[in-house]
């Protein structure tokens, strides 16, 4: 028996300043957006911390993507899903703590009222407290992965049969709630909240708390995810990837490590999408549409999958692209990504992230060594 | 004023036998104009019941709003620019200043439109007699029996005849004699109008107090016999129509899942963009009708037969260009391939609409392809979706053919089964992928050019069919041709069943997750090659 090699330490010191940095600067953005005035040079918009908000969310999905594809090998083009319903489950309470300044004064949500139902839905239980919405937006998603990656593992689906098979899914969930009769205001999804908590969820101070909640799950995830790669569970899930019959030849049964990880990585989405409803105020069905989970799937590839910090820089380096295209050149944002798509599948194949790891192996091995950089995340 | 005698003395002969009234009674005429409207709506079914030219002219003018009535309280029918005549006597005269339009409100309008019915009962036309019957079939009143029976003597072909029987048989159901409602209820029973089953289960409904709304127990027992008949009826009809539409459906899938057979099937490529791929074939059915509308006019309606090779031949080129430039480099990398075709598909998508515009864009039946046969007197098989069941079979065909009987077919079987052994014996691989790749694409170009016959052809028009046509290929099993076909048409069928019970949504989430469960079951689908790969 070989005795397991010493436990690594979860990141190298370099990475460790690197991301504490970034982490830090970005904490200090809110502050400057509440304390500094109007139009000084420090004033940071209210637009771009609603906006960094949001990327941050959409990098907690991209690291979640990255702990099943990247480690795992199992490509998911469903994970839209798992977000968007972690997003429900909190829209749920958000709708409730309308209460009656809807549009119809009434008990219940403006769509239900729009449909003449005279009661809330069973599934709506409860979900007036804050604690059982968030309950939801951990189990939902949870549940759902739980059972479909039993049944998809348990036949051994793998490869692309899983990937179409995590899109048929995604795509028939938004059908569902597509309907208005489904329960969850159909076309429009859930919006125009109004507090959390008691508190106005529009005003600045709101916004930096969640900021900085969002913030703090990010980094969270991203320890968590670590640890969990630099394990030894960690390096079965690698196996699995690599080549799991030969794991199973020696012994293994990946059954219930694909089912840990998938699920987790499902748990991790939907908290990212309960982070997100309420910065941006509003979650429909095409946040289920299979374009959206196969976009999850480019911020991976982009950032560098099997790396974890890859997929957050290609979270935020895809996403900010697309608004600055869609702000300036609409009509070209769709090229521009289908070209990321190509690109980085042809000439990127570890992403942004093993292409720094490349150049600065080739530095190292360079006789004159420059002045060492130091974290360059961003 | 002779042109006004001789119908004169016509309408007199007629209205003789129909009705007391004279040709046009000055009376009802003058109600029209008035303000009463139940008065209004009682002089427009009487004057419908005066089966005259006149009465016709004068009930058209009315639902045209080309009937006025002057300050005087004459009516007047407007026939152009000021120019207008009274109806009772014929005189042309100037429009008054003071005539105001009468106005038709949805009351009268109905009430019109079932008088006008009964009056183009005595069309020339036989399919404007035809129409007439129906419609006077789904609203008959008792007014419109003396009419009905005038009609029905008059009538010589046989199916407008069984339409009025069966209008008279409606009327006569409320018929103060048990004996000829009987015969009514019985007349009934080869109907195949969904909107009587109402009346007659009404009849034997039971009251509160222990009675029935029909009081003769013999007529009961033969609107039961005749809602059973109604209803095996209606039931036949319902099933033969899921029947069609779902081999309808069932073309379509397998239109848009054959090339995909090909491509993913066979050469084990995932190409997300083979929905665009369908989409580009519809968009050059659409340049080839803007083609023919500009200089074969004259031929327009053989347009889709020249937009089949077209299509086929662009989105073969289209996905040759692909094949040799993105997909070749990811061969063995799956999950890389579904990203890069997916990538392109956006890049397509984009394409075209920067070329056509975000809008949908509008391709037309061609003449010989619209209209349908009605069936089962209810059923409507329509043109359109009759020449594209025979066009997926056609295909089907011929790719079967180009598979198993041409040189092509067997390079491509021999480097789906062994590409190195293949290429050891001077098979050149390079140039088979590329043109079975090809060949998947042109068969996607074949599919939109259908596809763009039933619906709307717009930049999107792929995205909706991507996830169908994948399930279509997984569920019949990789590298199966008959697999896909049975697939299509199975889906096809399930879908349509569904249906009526579960609404278009739920069936197809239901169809989704009945997949996902026979997968578990058979992850190679219906038809597994036979094989000893581990992986």
């Amino acid at each position: 028996m070989l005795k397991p090699p010493a436990r690594p330490a979860l990141f190298p010191p370099v990475v460790w300043i690197g991301v504490l940095a970034v982490a830090a600067i970005l904490a200090l953005l809110p502050l400057l957006n509440l304390m500094a005035p109007d139009g000084s040079a420090l004033h940071i918009s209210s637009f771009t911390i609603a906006l960094l908000g949001k990327f941050m969310c959409f990098a907690i999905a991209a690291l979640a993507l990255d702990l099943v594809w990247g480690y795992t090998g199992i490509l998911s083009l469903g994970h839209g899903l798992f977000f968007a319903l972690g997003g429900y489950a909190h829209g749920m309470y958000l709708m409730r703590a309308i209460g009656h300044d809807g549009v119809y004064k009434s008990d219940l949500p403006d769509f239900m009222v729009f449909l003449d139902w005279k009661a809330y839905p069973w599934y709506w239980s409860f979900t007036d407290h804050f604690w059982y919405s968030m309950l939801l937006v951990v189990l939902v998603p949870g549940l759902l992965a739980f059972v479909f990656g039993f049944f998809a593992f348990r036949s051994r689906i793998k490869g692309v049969y899983f990937s179409i098979i995590t899109q048929a899914l995604t795509y028939a969930a938004m059908l569902l709630f597509f309907r208005n009769n489904t329960g969850f205001g159909g076309n429009n999804g859930f919006t125009d909240f109004k507090r959390i908590l008691g508190f106005t969820i529009t005003v600045p101070q709101t916004k930096a708390v969640l900021y900085l909640i969002t913030l703090a799950t990010l980094l969270g995830a991203l320890v968590l995810a670590r640890s969990i790669t630099q394990s030894k569970l960690g390096r079965v899930l690698t196996g699995i990837r690599d080549a799991e019959s030969r794991l199973m030849f020696v012994g293994y049964d990946p059954l219930w490590f694909k089912l840990f990880v998938w699920t987790l990585s499902a748990v991790l989405c939907g908290i990212a999408g309960a982070l997100y409803v309420p910065q941006v105020g509003i979650i429909n069905p095409s946040e289920m549409s299979p374009a959206n989970s196969i976009e999850m799937v480019i911020w991976v590839a982009t950032g560098g999958r099997g790396t974890l910090i890859g997929p957050i820089i290609g979270a935020g380096v895809v996403n900010g692209l697309k608004t600055w295209f869609t702000s300036v050149l609409p009509q070209y944002w769709l090229f521009v990504l289908g070209a990321i798509f190509v690109l980085a599948t042809l000439f990127l194949p570890q992403g942004i992230a093993g292409l720094v790891r490349k150049l600065w192996a080739r530095r190292a091995a360079a006789p004159t060594v420059a002045d060492p950089a130091t974290g360059g995340a961003t | 004023m002779r042109r006004i005698l001789i119908p004169f003395a016509l309408l007199l002969l007629l209205g003789a036998c129909l009705d007391a009234h004279a040709a046009l009674d000055a009376a009802l005429v003058k109600l029209l104009g008035g303000e009463d409207a139940d008065a209004r709506v009682e002089a427009i079914a009487k004057l419908g019941a005066v089966a005259s030219p006149e009465a016709f002219a004068i009930l058209n003018a009315l639902n045209e709003e080309r009937l006025y009535v002057a300050a005087n309280g004459r009516v007047l029918v407007v026939d152009g620019d000021n120019k207008a005549s009274d109806p009772l006597t014929g005189d042309q005269l100037d429009l008054p200043e003071d005539a105001e339009s009468i106005t038709v409100n949805n009351r009268l309008r109905r009430e019109l439109e079932s008088a006008l019915a009964g009056l183009r009962l005595f069309s020339d036309d036989a399919k404007v007699r035809m129409r007439a019957a129906q419609e006077v079939q789904q609203n008959a009143g008792p007014a419109q029996l003396p009419l009905l029976e005038k009609a029905l003597g008059e009538e010589t072909d046989q199916r407008i005849r069984d339409r009025l029987d069966m209008a008279v048989a409606t009327v006569n159901l409320k018929s103060e004699d048990a004996a000829k409602r009987k015969q009514a209820v019985e007349k009934l029973a080869d109907t195949t109008n969904a909107s009587i089953r109402p009346v007659l289960a009404a009849m034997i409904e039971p009251r509160t107090d222990g009675g029935f709304a029909e009081p003769d127990a013999g007529v009961r027992a033969a609107v039961v016999d005749t809602l059973g008949r109604i209803d095996r009826h209606l039931l036949i009809i319902e099933w033969v129509g899921n029947l069609f539409y779902g081999v309808s459906l069932a073309s379509v899938l397998l239109l848009a899942a054959l090339g995909l057979a090909i491509t993913f099937g066979l050469m084990g490529i995932i190409n997300m963009a083979h929905g665009e791929l369908l989409m580009v074939g519809a968009y050059s059915t659409y340049v080839v009708q803007l083609a023919f509308k500009r200089w074969f006019p004259a031929q327009i309606d053989w347009y889709v037969v020249a937009a089949v090779p077209t299509a086929f031949l662009i989105a073969a080129s289209v996905g040759m260009v692909l094949e040799r430039t993105v997909i070749r480099w990811l061969y063995g990398r799956p999950l890389e391939t579904l990203l890069a075709t997916w990538g392109i598909s956006l890049v397509l998508m984009q394409t075209v609409r920067t070329l056509f515009g975000a809008q949908n864009v509008e391709v037309a039946n061609p003449s010989w392809m619209s209209g349908g046969v009605t069936v089962l007197g209810g059923l409507v098989l329509t043109y359109n979706r009759m020449v594209i069941i025979g066009f997926a079979i056609f295909v089907v065909v011929i790719v079967w053919a180009l598979l198993n009987k041409t040189r092509l077919g067997l390079f491509v079987r021999a480097v789906t089964q062994n590409r190195r052994m293949a290429d050891c014996v001077g098979v050149p691989t390079g140039r088979v992928d590329m043109l079975t790749f090809g060949l998947g694409s042109g068969i996607a170009g074949l599919g939109g050019v259908a596809l763009s016959q039933l619906g709307n052809v717009g930049p999107d028009l792929g995205q909706s069919y991507i996830v169908d046509s994948f399930m279509v290929v997984v569920l019949g099993g990789v590298g199966q041709l008959a697999g896909t076909v049975i697939a299509a048409f199975g889906l096809g069928e399930l879908n349509k069943f569904l249906e009526p019970y579960a609404g278009a949504v739920l069936a197809k989430i239901a169809i989704l997750v009945l997949i996902v469960l026979f997968i578990q079951k058979r992850p190679q689908g219906l038809f597994a090659l036979k094989g000893r790969s581990a992986d």
